[in-house]
């Protein structure tokens, strides 16, 4: 076998395939480096999925593996593992943009707790991600810096916000990625490029260092070629972090146990209203053939109904841009990132610092958060689209008792072509599918089920709060069994 | 609900945005494009539903209230566009001498 094609096999490896090879000797974490800062260097020029590159954080984190194994010490449970991680997410001593030009320069001096956990796990760093500006899109053309296209057809998106981790690890840059997920900023790219993308349920995972886009929302999680190996990373970073108050003491199970093949009695429901918002027939007909596929495996599905569905989005779009309103306040050109070149005084060089370094969604959304909570419409509003939470997760409260998943399409179309919705609102209408599964906290699945327009379909399985184990094991079963004929 | 120029104007410096004439304009479109789709909330009964602020009930998480390590000066104030005599350097706010 030539050198390169056994390079190329290094960088197809799943991360359990790697850390395996790696434990036994087979490879050096040195040899899985370097190929896959080889194939970064093969592939950035055609899909940009990384703003940057980290050779020096990879190469010295694989030394360091070789040496350890060596010696003869225990190997962590990622050793030797390339990873990716989206740019929302801080790494010490590595620059951190979260994808605007308003952080361009901006190199946090602690780790976030996730990429500290992943470090600690062995995991080889070969690149931090694009994203759509503070996490605010769903295409990663609203980067700051530049698009990232889809690995499967280059002439389309590979959604967003998580877009260049998505794609990082379609194309095998890395084995393993972190995204974010406010909206369905994991599970949307993931069905766009086919891999497996979870957003944990609200609390599971620490977001401290996860630079903050709409916090009682936000959560970080996985993306991954297998179901296996996204259990391996959600292993490593859930769990309590006394850094994030919102991050609970639920227990924390091994959910690599919880990879097997066993779906008998499952019950799943299908809610209707996922199959009609504007879902493209062919991505309706795969969903529902996966549904079938689990059935002919053993498990039971059944119609259901989640009657405030048609009001998720539009409540989210008052509390998603108000808590980044807040959020994105501290961005003054005073404490670090960009500062315009304009000394006009104390409020004019915030406003002029702030409009020369945002882009024109984040600046929309700010505007309208702005709105929303001021005086006199705050009733109207944001106290309304509470309230309607509470209808949405009372809705899915009432599902549980009969099913122990949903079943539904992650995004209502395949990848789009690249400056296809241009139109800021057809583009939000694509999360219709994600978006109540973050207003209800519940942990949510992309896997890939099939093929629409020769593109990759997503099915979305949803679960209870903290019942990611029963999450990974419909999916791995699934996997395993193979997509619908 | 639709915003004028005005409207858009008052909420920019609201939000510390000095905003462009032309941005001014392409603002209020997407603002009253997105406020159309929101209106369908009105349509639906909330009498007496709690709003959830939070999806998972999280209550007040305390700590101890010991002293632990932070940031030196030097690293907090390193991504700083402007520092001087470990200080933040911002534009003179108070006027007189």
């Amino acid at each position: 076998m030539s050198k390169d094609a056994y390079r190329g096999e290094l960088t197809g490896l799943s991360a359990v395939e790697a850390r395996a090879m790696v434990a036994k000797g087979e490879i050096s974490a040195k040899e899985m480096a370097e190929a896959a800062l080889e194939r970064i260097e093969e592939m950035e020029p055609q899909i940009h999925a990384l703003l940057t590159v980290t050779p020096e954080a990879a190469l010295s984190q694989a030394a360091e593996i070789d040496r350890r194994r060596a010696a003869g010490e225990p190997l962590p449970p990622l050793a030797g593992v390339p990873l990716a991680i989206k740019d929302a997410i801080c790494s010490a001593g590595i620059r951190s943009t979260a994808g605007s030009r308003i952080l361009h320069n901006f190199i946090p001096p602690y780790d976030a707790t996730v990429t500290a956990r992943l470090r600690a796990a062995g995991a080889l760093l070969v690149g931090k991600a694009n994203c759509d500006e503070f996490a605010m899109g769903s295409s990663t053309e609203n980067s700051g810096f530049y698009p990232t296209l889809n690995p499967r057809d280059t002439s389309r998106v590979p959604g967003g916000s998580s877009g260049g981790s998505a794609a990082a690890v379609c194309a095998h840059e890395a084995a393993i990625a972190l995204g974010s997920d406010t909206g369905g900023s994991i599970r949307q790219p993931a069905a766009f490029c086919g891999v497996v993308g979870l957003k944990p349920t609200y609390g599971r995972v620490s977001r401290y260092g996860l630079i903050a886009y709409a916090s009682s929302l936000d959560q970080i999680g996985p993306i991954t070629r297998t179901v296996a190996d996204t259990a391996l990373v959600l292993n490593a970073i859930a769990g309590h972090d006394p850094l994030d108050s919102t991050c609970t003491s639920v227990p924390v199970p091994d959910f690599t146990a919880a990879c097997r093949a066993d779906v008998a009695g499952l019950r799943i429901g299908v809610p209707k209203e996922y199959f009609a918002l504007g879902v493209d027939a062919q991505v309706a007909a795969s969903v529902r053939a996966a549904v079938d596929r689990l059935c002919e495996m053993g498990a039971v599905a059944d119609e259901c109904s989640l009657p405030t569905t048609d009001y998720a989005l539009a409540a989210y779009y008052i509390i998603a841009p108000a808590e980044a309103s807040s959020n994105l306040a501290r961005f003054d050109g005073v404490k670090y990132g960009f500062r315009t070149k304009e000394l006009a005084g104390h409020i004019g060089l915030t406003e002029k610092t702030r409009d020369e370094g945002f882009g024109a969604e984040v600046k929309q959304r700010i505007m309208i958060g702005t709105y929303a909570l001021s005086h006199g419409y705050y009733d109207a509003y944001y106290k309304r689209a509470q309230q309607v939470r509470t209808l949405i997760r009372r809705d899915f409260d009432a599902a549980f008792e009969r099913f122990d998943v949903l079943a539904m399409p992650t995004a209502p179309t395949v990848a789009y072509r690249i400056g296809e919705k241009s139109d800021p609102l057809a583009m939000k209408l694509g999360d219709v599918c994600t978006i109540p599964i973050n207003m209800a906290g519940l942990p949510g699945i992309s896997i890939p089920c099939g093929l629409a327009d020769g593109l990759p379909v997503g099915l979305q399985l949803v679960a209870k709060a903290y019942d990611e184990e029963t999450l990974l094991r419909a999916a791995y079963t699934f996997e395993l069994a193979g997509q619908p004929r | 609900m639709s915003l004028s120029r005005e409207d858009v104007k008052k909420v920019a410096l609201l939000a510390r945005l000095e905003l462009t004439d032309d941005e001014i304009d392409a603002q209020a479109a997407n603002i009253n494009n997105l406020l159309a789709h929101i209106e369908s909330l009105q349509s639906l009964d909330v009498e007496g539903i709690e709003p959830t602020s939070h999806s998972m009930p999280v209550v007040n998480v305390l700590r101890e209230d010991a002293a632990r390590p932070s940031l030196s000066r030097e690293e907090t104030l390193a991504n700083a566009p402007l520092a001087r005599d470990g200080c933040f350097v911002v534009p003179r706010i108070v006027e007189g001498d």
